[in-house]
């Protein structure tokens, strides 16, 4: 493409089907205990 | 649904329900700006006749066919089709605790959410009992969860050092007994760290929060110990020294707060960085607004414009070689969270508790004290499961500002606790963490676009 570049698998979508586990860190356990962040987490899926 | 942003030169086209992150030249974001589908030729024809007289016809039309090619790859105004998976997390487990080790603390500072230490319910430090109890209720309430997370927090708790010790070695009895992992987490002033203290955290504790808000006059402004000294100090060559003798393989953040007083919070930022530290978050405070160093909407620019200069600094670190990992910067754009998980913030009262020195469960450490959001108590074994089932609806499509919210699955509903204490509401997003959070993950992404440029070059 000559105007557009994508930088990322935009893949957000294809995670809802299988996501959902529950292993991940609790997002407010981490460095920040005011301000939430979710998306800085790890997916931990079988770990 | 799209965010457009223009930063450092970079036109930036987020897409939100894929995650897509595009970016494009003046052309494509000035048309994009210009559109919303259908994209059909009225859309084409519109966009073209508004926008020929500053390009050509040819330019215009090659343009908006990429547009539609992407529209046609699923990558951009993608449908938002989450809704459906919103009450997944109903019946979530218990997995992650904030145990109140002491309602005690050797400092006295100003902003101190939790009434300089004992959430406004007098000084006391939790016995093994309690402690052993809390493990006791993770544990059944954890289901099928094998990562059980354990956060000892305060107040101060190396005050009550020795519990802390007697906790972890009861949770590592119970490990392969229950299948279960326990990861802790401590979260400290420094004042009284030792070595001995140092070691037992670098052993046993995943990740370990040091508190320190930057330079040492930002840091003793806020951060006094009883008697008005500051505490920098004491603790800065302790931090060093635990920093140092930690393992690579496990985190640790020195964490600071940030007020009215210190809005070019970007040097404290690097402060920290110079002092040797890799490892950085700092936070605005929160407060209330009367307060003379609570941050308000007339910070806000001052504010943006110097995560902006953040930005600046710490591209120029990593130009020259250097590494300095800012927590509210960390994004991966490939392989983050999924979208269930996005769904809901924290977890605070469904996943996620905080039990204080009695016993008393709360949603979260910010809700410690609030009456009406007592869920429990460990020594009666009660566990309200009405209030668990309210917070496992906090999901974004149950908050109206978040749901049409371009950042929706970056910060996934906010702070819940922020939200009822500041906009009276758990579901009403507190709008100035709103603001200041899009702002950072307008960085985020700004950086991470950054780095994935130069990896293709």
């Amino acid at each position: 493409m000559k105007h557009i570049k994508t930088i990322n698998k935009a893949n957000l979508k294809k995670t809802a089907a299988k996501g959902g586990c529950g292993n991940c860190q609790a997002s407010c356990q981490s460095a920040c205990k005011t301000s939430c962040t979710v998306a800085n987490q790890k997916c931990e899926k079988d770990a | 649904m799209i965010h457009c942003f223009r930063l450092k030169g970079f036109n930036i086209v987020l897409d939100v329900h894929t995650g897509g992150v595009h970016i494009v030249d003046d052309i494509t974001y000035e048309m994009l700006e210009n559109i919303s589908l259908p994209l059909d030729d009225d859309c084409k024809k519109g966009v073209i006749e508004k926008l020929k007289g500053k390009y050509t016809i040819d330019e215009l039309e090659e343009c908006f066919d990429e547009i539609v090619e992407l529209y046609n790859d699923g990558i951009l105004f993608s449908e938002d089709d989450y809704e459906k998976f919103a009450d997944y997390a109903v019946a979530s487990p218990v997995k992650a605790m904030c145990l109140h080790i002491a309602h005690d603390c050797n400092l006295r500072c100003k902003y101190c959410f939790a009434s300089t230490g004992d959430f406004g319910e007098g000084r006391k430090l939790m016995d093994l009992d309690i402690g052993k109890a809390a493990i006791d209720f993770l544990l059944e309430k954890s289901g099928d969860r094998k990562n059980l997370e354990l956060d000892f927090f305060g107040g101060e708790p190396l005050m009550n050092f020795d519990v802390v010790k007697e906790i972890v070695k009861y949770a590592r009895s119970k490990e392969k007994e229950f299948g279960k992992t326990f990861r802790f987490t401590i979260t400290t002033n420094g004042l009284l760290l030792t070595d001995d203290k140092i070691d037992f955290i670098n052993k046993e504790m995943s990740n370990v929060v040091l508190s320190i808000d930057g330079r040492k006059e930002v840091n003793d402004r806020m951060r006094v110990r009883v008697d008005g000294s500051g505490s920098y100090d004491s603790i800065i060559d302790k931090y060093k020294v635990l920093v140092s003798k930690r393992d690579k393989s496990k985190d640790y953040y020195v964490r600071g707060t940030y007020t009215k007083y210190n809005l070019d919070f970007s040097n404290d930022v690097i402060h920290l960085y110079e002092c040797g530290f890799d490892q950085v978050s700092v936070e605005p405070v929160m407060g209330d607004e009367k307060e003379s160093f609570a941050i308000t909407e007339g910070d806000l620019d001052k504010i943006c414009n110097e995560y902006d200069i953040l930005v600046d600094k710490l591209t120029e670190i990593r130009e020259k070689g250097g590494f300095c990992n800012f927590f509210h910067f960390m994004l991966d754009l490939n392989q983050g969270p999924c979208a269930i998980k996005r769904l809901r913030g924290c977890g605070s009262g469904n996943e996620y508790v905080a039990v204080t020195p009695d016993g008393d469960i709360y949603p979260c450490h910010q809700f410690v004290g609030i009456e009406k959001f007592k869920m429990g108590n460990l020594h009666n074994k009660t566990f309200n499961m009405d209030i668990k089932n309210m917070f496992a609806k906090t999901h974004i499509y149950a908050k109206d500002d978040c749901k049409d919210c371009w950042a929706k699955f970056y910060c996934s509903g906010g702070c819940n606790a922020n939200n009822y204490l500041y906009e009276g509401d758990i579901l009403k997003a507190h709008k100035l963490s709103c603001k200041i959070q899009r702002k950072r993950l307008e960085c985020a992404i700004l950086m991470n676009v950054m780095k994935e440029l130069e990896k293709q070059s």
